[in-house]
């Protein structure tokens, strides 16, 4: 039987653990960026003499960490990026604007551990000389936005954040900005422009964020699970942390279970357990079902199919498939699943969210949408599959972001798949009819 | 038409400002609040937000139509969000958007917000709350439910009646 290996969920889903401040000291909160904000001057052998933020950035580099928001990133790289020279200041911004159908992990930390997000944040920051950082949370999180300014209210009065941290002479303040129910605004360019005030569509990569971000000065943006991980990274050292998982995907990660399992939610484990592993942990299928596909990676993911069931969740082994592990999202269907039905919701989700800014994913989301709502009226495959691959094609390679680049990518691998060969129409219902 | 901030609320929206290097960022959370307490934003709390924030009116227009968080219209006392994103599709939310929509004399194949005759409720569907492992999930105003059943769903009716 797997087991799960909590790293960050440590102690979040025990009996009588509550998000205030006593109870995450209690738990030994804070003993992190104790230990970061004392550390001194070190001499590293082939590296000379580091100081207490480059120190933490070898680290986190030596550790491997991979953001966790999707894209999969080397965070360690991503710092080392982050333009210190021109003597702008930099910010900080955690990406808590969790979208991704399927995704409920960065969830679990915000209401249930707010502090070990902050924490997380105060030691990221230290490490990038940031003394002003934004979480940037979706805008339906109303309670977790009101838990995390509580959480931050509790670490001002405690000088854990604000002027002269515990004494360390860093300065740092956190606030918590709300978006507004814009899918869109998890783009981190788009974030950035939503922070400004603007419209949330994405800006044209490169200039990227570590020289051009907030405010067009640079910034180190990430992941909420991401900054957490930064945590046992000081704690354990960058080495011993990239000895958990596996060599390219260290550490672990929390898996979003939903759909045909006995018991949907969140799993933490160790990098390298495989999809058969985490339906275990979910109590399997539910009686009566059979697997017929899983979405890996949520909406801008993609569909593997049973015979993947092996296969390790690492950002490495997903790749190799042609699937992509996202922020962890593992959705279970069965045979009584409508799966055109689902993908035409898929489809209509990205119609919807698509920000209109750049022609490809306005008009293509549109005509995408138009044929799946086509094969579930009984048009054949067959016919419009030229017209998807072209759909396709076009908003890949020619959309500004990340959502038009993937907004076919779970269509096309159900048509891989033959998900969506020879279902007899269904009318356009929503998926329910056969339930 | 005068349009009128409540002193506690001017307090709150100043803080807010000062939380940002520039003052146009404080926009959002400025719809947020206005919308809160008036529960829509209205063209003159529009004006209002931009007098504040030094910018034109458009420049806050613009994101009122572009979030779909922010009304320009009044809804009704409280507003039922039912999400209808992938695993809540396969829990039901169709069902459960429907016996909502039953319940309250509303169509349940019309889109956008509709809100009751007594103007005690609206409803829409929503795009994913990120809850997906305890689906069919719906807000009623800020408060969060997971795993709705129709009964549960008449409970939080009766609840805000």
């Amino acid at each position: 039987m797997p087991k799960e290996y909590r790293l960050i969920l440590k102690h979040a889903d025990e009996p009588r653990y509550s998000n205030d401040l006593g109870c995450y000291l209690k738990h030994g909160g804070y003993k992190a960026l104790k230990k970061a904000l004392k550390l001194k001057n070190k001499r590293v052998e082939g590296k000379g003499t580091l100081s207490p933020q480059e120190w933490i950035r070898e680290e986190v580099k030596a550790s491997g960490l991979r953001g966790r928001g999707g894209a999969g990133f080397s965070c360690g790289l991503k710092w080392s990026f982050v333009d210190r020279r021109s003597g702008k200041p930099i910010y900080l911004i955690c990406n808590a604007d969790e979208s991704e159908p399927g995704t409920f992990k960065d969830r679990q930390i915000i209401y249930k551990d707010p502090h070990q997000l902050i924490e997380g944040m105060i030691i990221s920051a230290y490490a990038n000389d940031v003394n002003l950082a934004y979480i940037y949370i979706r805008g339906e999180f109303v309670e977790g936005a009101k838990i995390l300014d509580q959480a931050l209210a509790e670490a001002r009065e405690n000088n854990l954040l604000g002027k002269n941290i515990l004494g360390s002479g860093f300065d740092l303040d956190i606030h918590v900005h709300r978006g507004a129910g814009a899918y869109i605004c998890g783009e981190e360019t788009a974030l950035f422009n939503s922070l400004e005030g603007k419209r949330g569509e994405p800006r044209n990569k490169p200039p990227f964020p570590t020289t051009h971000g907030l405010f067009g000065e640079p910034t180190a943006i990430n992941n909420v699970e991401t900054l957490v991980n930064v945590l046992p990274i000081v704690q354990m050292g960058g080495e011993a942390y990239a000895a958990e998982g596996t060599e390219r995907s260290p550490g672990t990660k929390l898996f979003c279970l939903s759909g045909r399992v006995n018991r949907p939610g969140t799993y933490e484990v160790e990098f390298g357990a495989t999809l058969r592993d985490l339906m275990d942990l979910a109590g399997g299928l539910v009686d009566g079902s059979e697997l017929r596909a899983v979405m890996l990676g949520g909406a801008a993911g993609s569909f593997v199919g049973p015979e993947a069931l092996d296969m390790p969740l690492t950002l490495e082994d997903t790749r190799v498939a042609g699937a992509s592990l996202g922020s962890g999202v593992v959705m279970i269907f069965d045979q009584h699943d409508d799966l055109v039905d689902t993908v035409r919701r898929i489809a209509e989700f990205f119609r919807d969210e698509s920000c209109g800014q750049c022609v490809p994913c306005r008009v293509g989301t549109v005509r995408q949408e138009e044929v799946l709502v086509r094969l579930g009226r009984g048009s054949h495959i067959d016919d419009e599959r030229d017209l998807l691959d072209d759909l396709a094609t076009v908003m890949r390679d020619a959309s500004i972001c990340g959502l038009g680049q993937t907004a076919s990518g779970a269509i096309r691998s159900a048509i891989e798949l033959g998900l969506l060969d020879g279902i007899a129409a269904t009318g356009g219902t929503e998926g329910e009819g056969s339930r | 038409m005068s349009f009128s901030v409540p002193k506690k609320l001017q307090t709150e929206i100043n803080r807010t400002i000062k939380k940002y290097p520039e003052k146009r960022s404080a926009s959002l959370m400025l719809l947020h609040a206005v919308q809160e307490e008036f529960g829509y934003v209205s063209n003159e709390a529009i004006e209002w937000i931009a007098d504040k924030l030094e910018l034109q009116p458009i420049n806050v227009y613009e994101l009122v139509t572009f979030y779909p968080m922010f009304r320009q219209a009044p809804a009704g006392k409280h507003v039922l969000k039912v999400c209808r994103t992938l695993s809540c599709a396969l829990g039901g939310a169709k069902t459960l958007h429907g016996h909502l929509c039953n319940k309250l004399g509303l169509d349940r194949n019309a889109h956008g917000l509709q809100t009751s005759k007594d103007g005690q409720f609206s409803v829409e569907y929503v795009e994913c709350l990120a809850s997906c492992g305890t689906a069919p999930v719906m807000m009623c105003d800020d408060d969060f439910f997971e795993g709705v059943s129709l009964e549960k769903a008449d409970e939080i009716l009766e609840a805000n009646q």
